[in-house]
């Protein structure tokens, strides 16, 4: 999705620069009746963008660098802070740790979703006769919210597991309480809730394989291991770039399942403060500005969310862009 | 006959394997179906009387901190309301950046795909002090209500719901426009009478798209209605109710099954559509 925008903003940059197209394209634009058209169509649009995005961003922008809480309203009273914000973030340990938690939930769960989606995309492609229900089903938990999963699976943590027995029972080896095994959990839930949409993506690309591929390889003898690596993965390459990039982004802007699975907990220790072990970025920006109202403070974090986001997408692009032309 | 063998023993595999993929939704119907104390003593048993699962929907249903009906009527109405105005306007929009070739039609494409890009933390705050300031100057009541739910959603949808509409009418072709205005159509009626009824397939997929994250979405909601005021959405109640009643699972499983349920029902009517949507919308 976000691969193919950006190669339709190239050719949109490319155009504005170039000559203008002309021809029949125009007629719409010749006539009153077009031009009227134009803005009658695109004032709601672009009314609603400006309202809820543009000034929003830019306010939000301008907020970070001020002393903004919730009393000082929007516009009076504000004092400007310079890059106190930031500097004072980046010496917070809750920041950091949720930093660094955020990066290693990420690397683990695009790692764990993209392989289970890849063994459901092969079961669901199989030859097996229940392949249709199989892949209906491995979609289902990706209808429901992560808000609601989160909770299913807290249930699951909580009483379904210590209820098989032994080891298990002992209130000491609760999965959600322990740091570590509580950010596994967000990844089991996360693999959960994205699997099957990934899945489908991988199904997708799978089914535009020439089967002929298969026959010749199988003609000269090539084992179904082999077929799967020589043949299926090669040929859904533009596939892993569409679902990394969305394994990626939609993991490091996870918020839901984190607050009704874990809400941040259990607390840990880092750099000599308690704070959460499992409190996510999108979570710790929520919570750094409305508890204690420190509005502004959360305001930097966010912005430096948002670089982070534009970096990874940017890098994403280039190697999107490099592969397309090695392909 | 090895060969078949092992072909059984992989299908026996993988349907264990689909089971215990989807026994999460099994355990909480169960559980809905038992008493407090069952909940939590028993998780793992069947339950002695299914019946009871209607028992306890019927509370849920009456339970003022749910206040399950009102809740689904809003959630609702958002959702409708939100899907239908955006792929109203987005793809008039679209249709109008598509044929008008323009420096300023490229440029605010350019402008409106960009902001893809940028995540909901940073707008969500200031959004919150503008809403309250549009409030206090217009008179328009935006917080606390659906119609500022659905202004929001239109306003963080329109990006994703103008760029898929741009892309499909990019592959209509123009001639069909063209002969229609030759034939004495207005620029309203080419779009409404031709252009708007070929975009169905792409109308499917942004309706999909767009009503399972407007459906489903936690944090916007809890930030415009906030927690437990008069205006709930299905996840903020299920959320309020899971403050209130912290380890009552009886009652907290079936809020969960009874919010799960519209989903399903949805997704066995509209199976084909979604799936398709879904692929569509992601590999664009």
């Amino acid at each position: 999705m976000f691969a193919l925008f950006f190669r339709r903003a190239r050719d949109a940059r490319s155009l504005l620069k170039g000559a203008r197209p002309a021809g029949r394209r125009r007629v719409l634009k010749q006539d009153k009746s077009g031009k009227l058209v134009f803005w009658v169509f695109l004032t709601p649009v672009l009314f609603a963008f400006v309202m809820v995005m543009i000034i929003p961003f830019f306010l939000g922008v301008f907020y970070s660098f001020t002393d903004w809480s919730s009393s000082a309203g929007s516009g009076a009273g504000l004092k400007f802070v310079g890059l106190g914000n930031f500097t004072q973030s980046f010496q917070d340990p809750a920041f950091l740790f949720s930093f660094i938690i955020t990066f290693v939930y990420t690397f683990i769960n695009v790692l764990v979703l993209n392989i289970t989606a890849l063994i459901l995309s092969l079961i669901a492609t199989s030859r097996l006769r229940l392949r249709n229900l199989y892949r209906a089903g491995f979609f289902v938990p990706n209808l429901i919210g992560g808000l609601i999963l989160g909770y299913i699976w807290q249930f699951i943590f909580n009483n379904a597991i210590p209820a098989l027995g032994g080891f298990l029972a002992n209130p000491e080896n609760l999965v959600l309480r322990h740091p570590g095994t509580s950010i596994l959990a967000l990844v089991a839930v996360g693999t959960w809730q994205y699997a099957g949409y990934i899945m489908m993506i991988y199904v997708a690309a799978i089914e535009g394989v020439p089967q002929e591929l298969y026959e010749a390889a199988t003609i000269d003898g090539a084992k179904s291991f082999e077929r799967f690596r020589y043949i299926t993965v090669p040929m859904i390459a533009q596939a892993f770039t569409i679902t990394l990039f969305l394994t990626l982004v939609n993991s490091f802007k996870q918020f839901d399942v984190n607050v009704s699975l874990t809400a941040g907990g259990p607390s840990t220790i880092f750099m000599g403060k308690p704070i959460y072990a499992t409190e996510l970025l999108a979570l710790h920006i929520y919570n750094t500005a409305f508890t204690g109202d420190h509005l502004a403070m959360g305001q930097a974090r966010a912005v430096v969310f948002f670089i982070v986001l534009v970096v990874i997408s940017t890098i994403q692009v280039r190697a999107s862009k490099k592969r397309e032309i090695e392909a | 006959m090895s060969r078949k063998i092992a072909a059984i023993i992989f299908e026996i595999i993988v349907i264990a394997f689909f089971l215990v993929y989807l026994f999460p939704f099994f355990l909480i119907v169960m559980n809905s179906a038992k008493s407090a104390f069952n909940v939590s003593a028993f998780p793992m048993a069947l339950p002695k009387n299914w019946g009871m699962i209607f028992k306890n929907m019927v509370s849920i249903w009456t339970n003022p901190n749910i206040a399950y009906p009102s809740s689904f009527l809003s959630s609702a109405i958002i959702t409708v309301f939100s899907v239908a105005a955006l792929n109203l306007l987005c793809s008039q929009a679209a249709w109008v950046l598509v044929r008008t070739k323009t420096r300023f039609s490229q440029l605010v494409f350019l402008m409106l795909v960009g902001a893809m890009v940028i995540p909901f933390q940073i707008i969500m705050f200031p959004l919150l002090s503008w809403f309250r300031e549009i409030t206090t100057v217009t008179g328009i009541g935006l917080l606390r209500t659906r119609f500022g739910m659905v202004f929001a959603y239109i306003g963080f949808g329109l990006s994703l719901t103008v760029f898929l509409f741009h892309g499909f009418i990019k592959g209509v072709p123009y001639e069909l426009e063209e002969a229609a205005t030759i034939d004495g159509s207005t620029k309203f009626g080419v779009f409404y009478r031709i252009v708007f009824p070929l975009l169905s397939p792409i109308h499917a997929t942004v309706v999909v798209l767009n009503g399972m994250w407007i459906w489903n979405d936690y944090l916007l909601p809890l930030l415009v209605l906030g927690k437990g005021n008069r205006v709930q959405t299905i996840p903020l109640a299920v959320a309020n109710f899971a403050g209130t009643y912290v380890k009552q699972w009886d009652l907290m499983l079936t809020a969960i099954v009874m919010a799960i349920i519209p989903i399903i029902i949805v997704f066995l009517i509209a199976q084909r559509y979604i799936i398709r949507g879904i692929v569509a919308g992601s590999i664009k």
